[in-house]
Order: C-alpha cells, then structure tokens, then sequence
C-alpha cells in the first residue's frame, strides 16, 4: 500500500480512428506494473487535461497517427498548463516525422517514440524516468 | 504570500487538491488523515450509491447516465472506479472512463479510477477513504462503481449508504442471482440491457427470488425489500426510475436507521485499517516474511510455524488469560 504505482494516462487525441497502437502501448506498460487509465478514441486537448487531474497521473502518453501532432500536442500541453499540471512526463507516439519530433521535444515532450520502436523500449524509458526523479524529489509528492 | 494548503484548495473546489488526496489514500500517505484532520469533523452530506455486478453488465455506462440524470438536478457527482489490478505484474488497464468521456469536462463531476492493488493492497480502505475525500470536497452525490463481482467486491460496496446490484439477460438465472449473495447485498436489483430478449424473464425470477427472501427465515417486517428495476442504460431508458428508487431508499434509510448504518461502516473501516496497518508492521517492518519463510525452510510444520509468530507477540498475553478477553 505505501508503494506507489506510476499512473499514466494513455489518451488519443483528434479525428483518429487507429487505437491498436496505443492499446497495445497500454498492455504493455500494465505488464510492467504500472496503472494505466485508457480513455478511448477523440478525445480533445481539454478533456485529456481535465483526465490527467483527476487522475493525478505521473506520465501522459499520448498516440496519434492522423498528422495533426503539430497543432494538437501543442494545444494539449498548454492545456494541462492551464490547470497546473506542469509536472507530468509527456510522452507521445505515431506517425511523427524525425524533424517534428526534434521540435516536440524541444517544447516540453520528453521524448516521442516513432514506428518500429519496441515495446520494451518505451516502457523501460518511463520507468527509469520515473524511478530517477522519484530517487531525486522522494517516492511521496 | 504562502501557497494555499491542500485542505484549503480542496474546500475552494480544486480538483487537482482532491485528486492529490485520493492518492494519497492510495498509497497509504500519512498525509491523508492529516488533510482530514485539518479540515474537522462534518456533517455526511454526500450520499454514497455502490454499483456492483459481474463484468459487462453496464456498470460503467449505468454510472455515467445516472451522473447525467442527477446533474440535470443540479447535483453534483464525484465517481470512483475500481478497475481489477493484475495478480502477476500488479499493473492495471483502468477503461471505466471511456464509458464516461460525456461527463469528463463538466465542472461538477469529479471521476476518478482506482486500480484494486490485489488483497493486500487495501482497496476496501482505499475506496473508503477516497469516499471521504470526494466528501470532504462537497460533492453531493458519490457513485461508487466495483469491479465484478466477488466477495472483496461486497466488501468494497459495503462502503455505500444504497447499493446496485446491476445484471444483464444472458448471463445466468435467477437461480445464479440467488446463488451469489447478490440479494443479500443488494438495495436495489437493476436488471440492465432491457432491449435484450430475457430481460423480462430475469427480472421476474429476480421479483421472485426477493419475494421469497421476504417472506422466508431472513424475515423482517420492518425491513426493506429490494425492488427490481429494468432499464437501458446504452440508450437511456428508465433510467430516471433506477434515481427514483436510490431516492425512495433513502428516504426509508434516513433517521436512526441510517445513523446506525453508518456506524457499522465506520467500526468496519477502523478494523479494516488496523488490521492493514498491523500486517505491514509485521509482515515488511518486523521481518515476519523472512522469519516465516526460515522457518519453513528448517522443516517446521505451517502451524507450528504461525504459532511461533503469534506467540510471539500474544504470548504473554495468552498467559495472562488476556485472549479471551
């Protein structure tokens, strides 16, 4: 009971039908015991925001493959901004070219995962995140 | 000028304070009790409705209408939904919320996922003390939804002042409704999925099954017989009967009733959190996991074994005709 679980929010934001994807994504970091509250397709930049409060989620992962990353992460940020949530991991996934990856990154995504990534890949990388910053600022928040 | 405290941004409405509070309940935090602390005794307000049934009867899309019909009286909802965690890696997939995503941006509902940690991890309590919290926020109404049915499920619900039990045509009789101890758990049968064929059927064995509850040994003539309600929750239907009957149980709850309910609800919750608090004291903090494992490693019997421990602490006790007491 007093070990804390890493809460992350898997959510799929925009006109994008595909949820394999972040499905998958979701499995796999539930294997790797963490809690994972999965939110389904079309999800807006407030509603992901308004679900990671309540959640108090430490990760927010998010999936796209439509092509909209450039104007929807953004907003997405600036929306969990507004309600104070400056803290959380950001993460995302997808159809997101080299190029605009490197400029995500470069606006307070920590690190997005292209196609081909392993699965492994991307759960070991929150994990050591989380387990990093939680040795630093203590495991209790 | 100094941040505002967690209790007093809670009170405010922030939904980032409770949602920090219910994880702190989570995870066992010493600060939730200080939060309570702080904020001080206060009248219940909050009416807590416990939704329960096996998996994929609606639960969750049953919660999500009956947050909309109560907003349209302008109450306010914070829901909780437990999700089971996995026995094997302790992780869990929490997709109660899908079901919800119409409530997700209205300012006067709160939801919350809560995975069940297994056992040990103290999900009644948790689910308790979350209760507490969305309380202590002022949320008129608490829709508290379960995982399937089980007994720690019965366990988790008994946290509420009216519990739903809600089932579906195709998954059983009311032979299996009878079978399960789902009447005696329950205040109010919700036989969802009415556009279903078998849901009639269902809730007349249901009707049956309550009637000959009533009328048999467990008879109480002053006590409440469940009533059966068929609905829709996919499409809404009826839904407005399921709050009209919460409603008419509360109204036989309220008075001395209720007070004694909730009595037994808070000595259950001070057992279930000593007895939490005892085993992680023993079993992580006193070694008891590794003297255990010792001990049964040098041939000694499992009993001989928890005698050992118990002894341990109860011996004297024992001795002094203390057990008994």
């Amino acid at each position: 009971m007093s070990t804390r679980k890493i809460r992350v929010l898997i959510a799929k934001p925009g006109l994008d039908g595909h949820d394999r994807g972040a499905k998958t994504v979701a499995s796999v970091l539930r294997d790797h015991g963490m809690e994972v509250i999965y939110t389904g397709l079309h999800q807006t930049p407030e509603m992901i925001a308004e679900t990671a409060v309540q959640e108090d989620v430490d990760v927010v992962g998010l999936s796209i493959l439509s092509g909209a990353h450039m104007s929807l992460f953004p907003r997405v940020r600036a929306e969990l901004e507004k309600r104070g949530l400056t803290d959380a991991l950001l993460v995302g996934g997808g159809i997101i070219p080299d190029e605009d990856a490197k400029k995500l990154e470069s606006e307070g995504y920590a690190k997005l995962f292209g196609p081909g990534t392993h699965t492994e890949e991307i759960a070991k990388y929150i994990e050591t995140t989380m387990n990093a910053r939680w040795a630093k600022q203590g495991a209790s928040r | 000028m100094a941040q505002p405290s967690l209790s007093q941004r809670l009170v405010q409405g922030e939904k980032a304070a409770l949602a920090r509070l219910i994880s702190w309940a989570e995870n066992g935090d010493a600060r939730f009790a200080e939060t309570l602390r702080e904020l001080g005794p206060r009248a219940s307000k909050s009416w807590r409705t416990g939704i329960t049934g096996p998996p994929g009867a609606g639960k969750s899309t049953l919660v999500n209408e009956l947050a909309r019909e109560l907003r349209t009286h302008a109450r306010t909802v914070g829901i909780l939904a437990v999700d089971p965690s996995s026995p094997f890696s302790g992780g869990a997939l929490l997709g109660d919320r899908i079901r919800m995503e119409e409530r997700t941006v209205d300012p006067g509902v709160f939801i919350r996922s809560m995975a069940s940690r297994g056992a040990h991890g103290g999900i009644a309590r948790a689910a308790v003390d979350a209760c507490d919290a969305i309380e202590a926020a002022g949320y008129d109404e608490i829709l508290l939804e379960t995982v399937g049915v089980g007994q720690a499920e019965y366990d988790v619900v008994s946290a509420a002042d009216t519990v739903l039990v809600v089932l579906c045509p195709g998954a059983g009789d009311g032979i299996q409704a009878m079978k399960a101890g789902i009447l005696e758990v329950a205040d109010v049968l919700v036989v969802n999925k009415a556009d279903l064929a078998g849901a009639d059927r269902l809730a007349t064995d249901l009707e049956e099954a309550v009637h000959i509850r009533a009328t048999g040994g467990a008879r109480d003539p002053q006590g409440w017989a469940a009533p059966v309600v068929t609905c829709s929750a996919g499409t809404g239907k009826d839904i407005d009967e399921v709050l009209r009957q919460i409603e008419k149980h509360r109204s036989w709850l309220a008075g001395e009733r209720l007070e004694r309910a909730r009595r037994e609800k808070r000595l259950r919750h001070v057992r279930r959190t000593v007895e939490e608090q005892l085993a992680q004291e023993l079993w992580e903090r006193r070694g008891w996991n590794e003297k255990a494992s010792a001990l049964l490693e040098s041939g000694r019997a499992p009993y001989d074994v928890v005698e050992t421990l118990v002894s341990s602490i109860l011996g004297a006790a024992k001795r002094d005709g203390v057990k008994s007491a």
